[in-house]
């Protein structure tokens, strides 16, 4: 079978099983449920890897394919087709999405098991991947479009998936509201490309850019300012990140699962796959790479003090994918999506050890009360240990060599872009500090209440449901994460899944090793082959300085953390009293919530008032009422006519015959 | 001779007429409207309609007017309130009367009606008798004729509905009620009382 | 005589049944001035019989008097049904059309 057919195969797996479960929820048996949703992921990775190995049967040049089942128009210039693009980069975001989705999905069928919207779950969750993988195999502007709205709405269904609780519902509503200002540029940039190319496939508008348009023209970079709007918006970048944090309201595998390892994801996709743009745009590919430095250094600063676990890695995630985004900004193609695909895999594991350690604590997520999970769950320590290893770029993990390799090349573009090397060299110091920050204070020490329940009786903590940010007491019929809570070390789906990341963390690395075996790059170096920055290789002597400099920075941030952490208890409260305003400013996450309430939100509210108020009342209401007080009248006036009397109305007959007889008197004469 | 004739039963007519419209009693005016008839007859008879005049005298003067008398026998003939509700309606009427007689003069008289102008044309003896008139009617008036009849059924059934007298409470016979001793009966009415004994 | 003699007389009784229409309000009074116009329309039509030469107008003249027989017999069957409801017998007392 070709690889477009493999790819259509993809699409349709996790759709069906989507469909399947949420049409059956009535009949079909939770456990069944679960397994169906696992294997309709489970069997479209198959079928990557499928698509994966037919393409490499090929020549490397040629490994690009579209294929399309049907059109959706083609007249008045527009053609538009239900089509697919399989070439490197999209299989392996194939392989990366599915994957990782394959191994949350079974994560998922031991975590949500007393979940009583088990069913609801894995229906939304099979359709969210699929509408990734729609997203990533799009063959032309407006299959993306779809894909990308699909997966928006997807990620809203999930983070208020516990619908009841009304920080859940605000936050979704939050992300939805935000991605659609992305979706704007989206579309926006879509409408351009077709205006300036007239057309909207993949294949034609990366054939014809390079002829259409002069190196930053006006028209290329507002296309390419407007695909950054839908990016950041996706990604989480500055400013459009506020609703990630606030996206940690969806149950852990939602964050693994959308929030780390795909959706987040996305703008780094689009941003690799229109390189053609970017590159013909430079302007906008350096405001990109800023933008990706700027989140970088501020979430990464605002993780130092955020007390919520999830919250924390959320800003890492935005800190990591700020990586990601300098990298595919400034011409590191293959380097960034290779850090993409290892953050998959050590974020999905952070946030599945979170996951199980909130579970123990029954739902509670502030690390003020968490202590001394080392010894009370053996497991999970050992996999957030991996996963905090593989983030802080310890040496040899994979986290290691994908973060350094972007750093390397930016050194190797030399010029302005070695503040990209400074800078991120800092955001990868803060980054080993707040991740062991974390480590350090959820594992060792004497065990908190909750964990010495665990030592004692092996008994998960039961607490009353309640919502910990507001009070109120949740739904246990709906919106509330299940009576029960289950930890990776009472359920082994949870420990096969987490056990596979810890591998692939730690050892996932060595798929590119600079020097000795560059997979990923040389596999994913031909889509990128067109662009000039491509390139600027950086020496293998030079990669492995960034390697040692990395590594040093690395140990240097954990040794930071545990000095301040384990060895000095009261320094890190010592910190806070003497920075205190710095320290209002990470903890109100440089106040841009405040910001956009005062930018956006008002005047918006302000603006609906006065439409509520005075435009509807006044003019709407009195243009309705108006009309009809006109046609009221007017029927009073006519009616004056029907009298009741019938001599009036003979009177008008007659009036009507003498008025004819006149009419034909005088038309005779 | 004949415009003696003429205007004899034009002056006739006119008068009746002016009389059914301004004389206030409706008795008058039924009497007014019998003269009227009696000159448009003479009127046909000057027009060799021998057969239309007959049918006239007959018919119209003879049944139409004798009902008419009979209802306003019955009804009686209230004079009517001088205070007209319409507004401009005493003043509009003889407006649109004259209006329309000077726009149908102006037709007849003024305008391209010209072989009006005439005598009429030589008609021999007979015109007018009622063998022609049968003929016409028979032979190829047939459907008009056959349909009046049909109308002229519909309007005896539709004026026996309209006015059949309607049973009202209190109306019509009484309805006999049972007070009073058993036994006792009313003259003329089977007895409602139950003998002794009677088996029942 | 002239036909337009005859056809002139029709119009003025026409005028005059319809003015009688307008002004009175009895019912009994407005049909006699039914009567008047269907009348003036029987004499021009035997006017225009004569003029013409055949005997077609003088057979329509008696079909319009069958009409209006019926049409009278019609009329004052209502107006014997206005009186036995016991209900004025003034047209414009008779409303219930108004709008």
């Amino acid at each position: 079978m070709s690889a477009t057919a493999w790819a259509w195969l993809v699409l349709l797996f996790p759709l069906l099983g989507s469909i399947v479960i949420g049409l059956g929820f009535k009949v079909i048996p939770t456990r069944a449920a679960g397994i169906v949703g696992t294997a309709s992921i489970g069997l479209a990775f198959a079928c990557g890897v499928a698509m994966l190995v037919n393409l490499l049967g090929q020549d490397p040049d040629a490994r690009h394919h579209a294929s399309s089942l049907w059109d959706y128009a083609s007249a008045a210039g527009l053609d538009i087709k239900l089509g697919v693009y399989v070439d490197q980069l999209s299989t392996f975001m194939v392989l990366v999405v599915t994957g990782v989705s394959t191994l949350i999905h079974l994560y998922s069928f031991g975590y949500m098991r007393s979940d009583e919207g088990y069913h609801r779950f894995f229906s939304y969750l099979n359709f969210f991947v699929f509408s990734m993988l729609l997203l990533v195999l799009a063959g032309n502007f407006v299959l993306l479009i779809v894909g990308w709205a699909f997966v928006g709405f997807a990620s809203y269904a999930l983070i208020s998936f516990w619908y009841r609780r009304t920080t859940a519902t605000g936050a979704g509503m939050k992300a939805f509201v935000i991605n659609v200002v992305g979706d704007i540029g989206l579309v926006l940039a879509a409408f351009l490309i077709f205006r300036e190319l007239g057309t909207f496939d993949y294949g034609a508008v990366f054939a014809k850019a390079p002829q259409a348009f002069s190196t930053n023209e006006w028209t290329v970079t507002a296309i390419c300012l407007l695909l950054l709007l839908g990016a950041f918006a996706k990604s989480a970048q500055l400013p459009l990140h506020t609703w990630l944090p606030d996206a940690m309201e969806g149950p852990t595998p939602v964050s693994a699962l959308i929030h780390a390892a795909t959706m987040v994801t996305a703008g780094v996709y689009l941003i690799a796959r229109t390189h053609v743009l970017f590159v013909l745009a430079p302007t906008a590919a350096d405001i990109a790479a800023f933008t990706g430095l700027a989140t970088l250094l501020v979430a990464g600063t605002i993780a130092l003090v955020m007390t919520d676990l999830k919250r924390a890695i959320a800003y890492s995630t935005m800190s990591q994918i700020g990586y990601m985004v300098v990298g595919v900004s400034i011409g590191a193609y293959s380097a960034g999506m290779f850090h993409l695909m290892t953050h998959a895999f050590f974020k999905a594991l952070l946030f599945m050890a979170a996951g199980s350690i909130i579970a123990a604590m029954a739902n509670e997520q502030s690390i003020d009360k968490m202590s001394g999970f080392g010894r009370a769950m053996r497991f999970t320590s050992i996999a957030m240990l991996c996963g905090g290893l593989a983030l802080a770029a310890f040496p040899f993990t994979s986290g290691f060599f994908s973060k350094d390799e972007i750093l390397a090349y930016a050194t190797a573009r030399g010029g302005m872009y070695l503040i990209f090397t400074v800078l991120g060299y800092v955001g990868a110091l803060l980054t080993a500090i707040y991740t062991f920050r974390l480590i350090f204070r959820v594992l060792p020490g004497k065990p908190c209440p909750e964990a010495q329940e665990l030592i004692d009786s092996g008994h998960v903590h039961h607490a009353h449901p309640f919502n910990p940010a507001t009070g109120e007491e949740e739904d246990a019929e709906v919106g509330f994460p299940g009576a029960e809570h289950h930890i990776a070390e009472q359920s082994a789906p949870m420990r096969i899944a987490m056990g596979v990341l810890a591998f692939l963390a730690l050892f996932g690395g060595l798929v590119q090793v600079p020097g000795v075996d560059e997979t990923i790059t040389r596999f994913l170096d031909p889509v990128f082959a067109d662009s000039p920055l491509s390139e600027i290789v950086p020496t293998v002597g030079a990669s492995w300085t960034g390697l040692a400099i990395g590594a040093a920075i690395s140990l240097t941030g954990i040794g930071i953390a545990y000095w301040v952490y384990v060895l000095r208890p009261g320094a890190s409260a010592a910190l806070i009293r003497r920075l205190r305003p710095v320290h209002t400013l990470l903890v109100n996450k440089w106040y841009f919530d405040e910001a956009i309430d005062l930018l956006v939100v008002r005047p918006a509210l302000a603006i609906g008032r006065f439409a509520n108020r005075t435009f509807e009342r006044v003019v709407v209401d009195g243009l309705v009422v108006g009309t009809e007080d006109v046609v009221g009248s007017g029927g009073r006036v006519v009616r004056l006519v029907q009298s009741g009397y019938v001599r009036a109305y003979a009177l008008l007959l007659i009036v009507g015959f003498a008025g004819l007889a006149l009419y034909f008197l005088l038309s005779s004469s | 001779m004949e415009a003696v004739l003429f205007f004899a039963a034009a002056l006739g007519a006119l008068g009746g007429a002016v009389g059914v419209v301004a004389l206030r009693n409706p008795f008058y005016g039924v009497l007014a409207l019998i003269v009227h008839l009696f000159s448009l007859a003479v009127l046909f008879l000057l027009l060799t309609a021998a057969f239309v005049a007959a049918a006239q005298v007959v018919v119209y003067a003879g049944a139409v007017m004798v009902l008419y008398v009979f209802v306003v026998a019955y009804v009686g003939g209230d004079t009517e309130p001088t205070f007209d509700p319409i507004p401009g309606q005493r003043f509009l009427a003889p407006l649109l009367g004259a209006a329309l007689f000077i726009e149908l003069s102006i037709a007849v008289l003024g305008s391209s009606l010209l072989a009006l102008d005439t005598d009429g044309s030589n008609v021999k003896v007979g015109f007018g008798d009622p063998a022609g008139i049968g003929r016409l009617l028979l032979e190829r008036f047939l459907l008009p004729f056959e349909a009046s009849s049909i109308l002229l059924l519909l309007a005896a059934v539709g004026a026996v509905v309209l006015a059949a007298r309607r049973d009202e409470p209190g109306a019509g016979t009484p309805v006999p009620t049972s007070t009073g001793t058993p036994g006792e009966s009313r003259p003329g009415e089977v007895g409602t009382g139950v003998p002794a004994g009677d088996p029942s | 005589m002239n036909i337009e003699w005859y056809v002139v007389l029709s119009s003025l009784l026409f005028a005059v049944g319809a003015m009688g229409i307008l002004l009175r309000r009895s019912p009994i009074v407005i049909l006699l001035c039914l009567e008047l116009m269907l009348n003036a329309g029987n004499l021009a039509l035997v006017a225009f019989s004569q003029m013409v030469g055949n005997q077609q107008g003088q057979v329509f003249a008696i079909v319009v008097m069958v009409v209006a027989a019926c049409e009278v017999v019609v009329g004052l069957g209502l107006i014997v049904a206005i009186f036995r409801r016991k209900l004025p017998l003034d047209v414009d007392s008779l409303r219930e059309l108004k709008g």
